[in-house]
């Protein structure tokens, strides 16, 4: 996570809007609609849950998740399937989404940081997962959408039950 | 443990079937501690997580918590994780570098092959202490060795050399290291750490069962048929789709594969995969430039020899499963009955292109993945073995799948009379009755 780059404060408006994308999004995924929640994200997004802390980059280290958009419609995709064991049921999530504030922008993209808290449940089973996210929005045709989303998971090193839903 | 007898245990492993608290009784889990887990070789790491002297990594052999370091003199020691005073581990972290090991609790000082070196305040233990301080080390594990780069170690202080408990496994290291130009494979890329509620043993039948993928793997399966196909030029995805289409791979497939097994519970499978893109021995012009390379350290000829190798995974019993094709390592930890965690490893072949490493990334991922579409099924399908093999209707599991078409093979090994025959687990439990019933 870059430090706060921009000195100047942004805009009310700008703030508003990413936190509403934010907010949709995370609303999506507790809702299940993944076909909408994957609507959000240009064609050439990037969706990465790094292995390590302060990880450089998905390709010398793996990766929880590090998916393109073709692995994304996979990842959705596998949920229709009728003998999806571990997602049979879906696991249900409570994603609460804050701390929201605009890092900066390189021009055509805003670079947006926020905290999440995802409580996960399914089969009897119940946990918590804490991350802090940054996503890389841009100004489309269709309205501003997320290019790129990076979770970095407190417990990502941690030794983890199988994860088979989406931050 | 009164319980268990030798004779007990005996009547419980049976040539094509197991009883069920082999998987889900706490009394034969705490014996398999002692009896397997403190006996049999285990795989502590590998050299290239240590290179220098004063380097350690920490790990477990069963249960126990342990610290492998690579001593002052360049050998490598593997010791109990536990202060020879009030009983604190000495070490936390998972890989580091360090003169001596400091306990947190008193300040108790040990050398990187466990020798105690100081004790504060050293008056107050009494007056012989300095005489004891010899006999006040970290535990060494007795048994320690390397094969290939791969380190062993043995909590039992007899027992068959490594080499004897290899035998004909040790090809299956060959094949890893042996693709690498600069014959050398080093850890790298990070390691996943997953677990899940069911007996160690589950995810070691798994790895030899290739009558599983079509059924536990049938929903990924069908979500990268339904994905674009790969094309040119190559896109990131594209290894995890094919690697997911070709576990759908058709029955005659899996049949027709072999399987084998060794002494001492190991096995391997050959492999599966028709897609030329994921197997190096096949022509496809992406791997050019690592054959070269290959060929230019080892010989052409040689090379070819190596390449010819199409081996998936290999099992070596009780803690751990590899592969050389992707160059994936997984350690098997129990912590419980029906508690296990597994890291995996990923491997880089010094000398070869970059491309062969990110294959290697990339396939950690689809395939290994805390969040994988492939390994989240299989760990689902572990919990409600687990689940099953509590209930208290049915003894028996079956494991008849082949059972009569076993066959001695070259090399002192078996074969399985087809490549979905379950001759790896009846030879995983044949192993354990007698790690299970020796004196
Ligand atoms: S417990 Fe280690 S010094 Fe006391
Ligand atoms: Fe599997």
């Amino acid at each position: 996570m870059g430090a706060i780059e921009s000195t100047g404060v942004a805009s009310d408006a700008a703030l508003r809007e990413a936190e509403q994308l934010l907010f949709r999004e995370a609303w999506l995924l507790d809702q299940h609609r993944l076909d909408e929640w994957l609507d959000l994200f240009t064609e050439d997004a990037t969706y990465w849950v790094p292995l390590e802390r302060g990880q450089l980059d998905p390709w010398n280290t793996s990766s929880i998740i590090f998916d393109d958009r073709t692995l994304l419609q996979i990842r959705v995709r596998q949920y229709t399937h009728p003998r999806a064991h571990a997602r049979l049921p879906a696991a249900r999530t409570c994603h609460q989404v804050g701390n929201v504030m605009i890092l900066g922008s390189d021009g055509s993209e805003l670079r947006v940081g926020s905290s999440l808290v995802l409580v996960e449940y399914r089969k009897e089973r119940q946990r918590v997962f804490g991350a802090s996210v940054e996503h890389r929005l841009r100004r489309t045709p269709a309205g501003l959408r997320v290019a790129a989303k990076r979770v970095d998971l407190v417990n990502s090193e941690a030794e983890l039950d199988g994860i088979a839903f989406l931050f | 443990m009164g319980m268990f007898g030798r004779e007990q245990l005996a009547m419980m492993v049976r040539p094509d079937r197991v009883h069920r608290a082999l998987y889900s009784d706490p009394a034969i889990f705490e014996l398999e501690m002692q009896r397997l887990f403190g006996r049999a070789w285990l795989v502590v790491g590998h050299e290239s997580q240590i290179p220098a002297a004063g380097d350690f990594l920490t790990t477990r052999m069963g249960r126990d918590p342990v610290i492998v370091t690579r001593h002052a003199d360049g050998t490598v020691k593997v010791m109990i994780n536990r202060c020879s005073h009030r009983g604190s581990t000495v070490c936390e972290d998972a890989r580091g570098h360090c003169a001596e090991f400091v306990c947190p609790y008193h300040g108790w000082t040990y050398r990187t092959d466990g020798s105690l070196r100081f004790v504060p305040l050293a008056h107050g233990y009494g007056r012989d202490v300095e005489r004891k301080k010899s006999e006040l080390g970290l535990v060494n594990v007795p048994r320690v060795e390397s094969y290939r780069g791969f380190l062993f170690a043995s909590l039992a202080a007899d027992g068959p050399t490594l080499s004897d408990f290899l035998g004909p496994l040790s090809s299956s290291f060959d094949d890893m290291v042996d693709r690498a130009p600069d014959g050398e494979v080093e850890v790298a890329g990070g390691v996943f750490k997953h677990a899940y509620h069911g007996n160690w043993k589950l995810v070691l039948e798994n790895h030899l069962d290739g009558l599983h993928p079509n059924y536990v793997h049938a929903s990924s399966v069908q979500a990268a048929r339904d994905a674009p196909d790969p094309a040119q030029p190559e896109r990131y995805a594209d290894i995890a789709i094919r690697q997911m289409r070709q576990n759908g791979a058709p029955e005659a497939i899996w049949e027709s594969i072999g399987i084998w097994t060794t002494d001492f519970g190991h096995g391997y499978m050959a492999d599966y995969h028709s897609d030329s893109r994921l197997v190096v021995g096949m022509d496809n012009p992406v791997f050019a430039g690592y054959r070269e390379r290959l060929e230019h350290k080892i010989g052409k000829e040689r090379a070819a020899k190596v390449l010819s190798v199409t081996r998936w995974n290999s099992i070596v019993y009780p803690n751990c499963s590899f592969m050389g094709q992707f160059r994936q390592l997984r350690i098997v930890h129990p912590l419980a009955v029906d508690r296990t965690i597994v890291y995996t490893y990923s491997f880089r072949l010094k000398g070869a292109p970059e491309q062969m490493y990110r294959d290697t990334i990339a396939f950690a991922n689809v395939v290994n993945g805390t969040a994988s579409w492939v390994l989240t099924d299989d760990l689902e399908v572990y919990e409600r073995v687990q689940k099953g093999l509590t209930a208290q209707a049915g003894d028996w599991v079956y494991l008849a799948r082949g059972y009569g078409g076993d066959a001695d093979d070259a090399g002192r090994t078996r074969r399985g009379a087809t490549g979905t025959s379950e001759l790896p687990i009846r030879s995983q439990f044949a192993a354990w009755l007698r790690y299970m019933t020796a004196e």
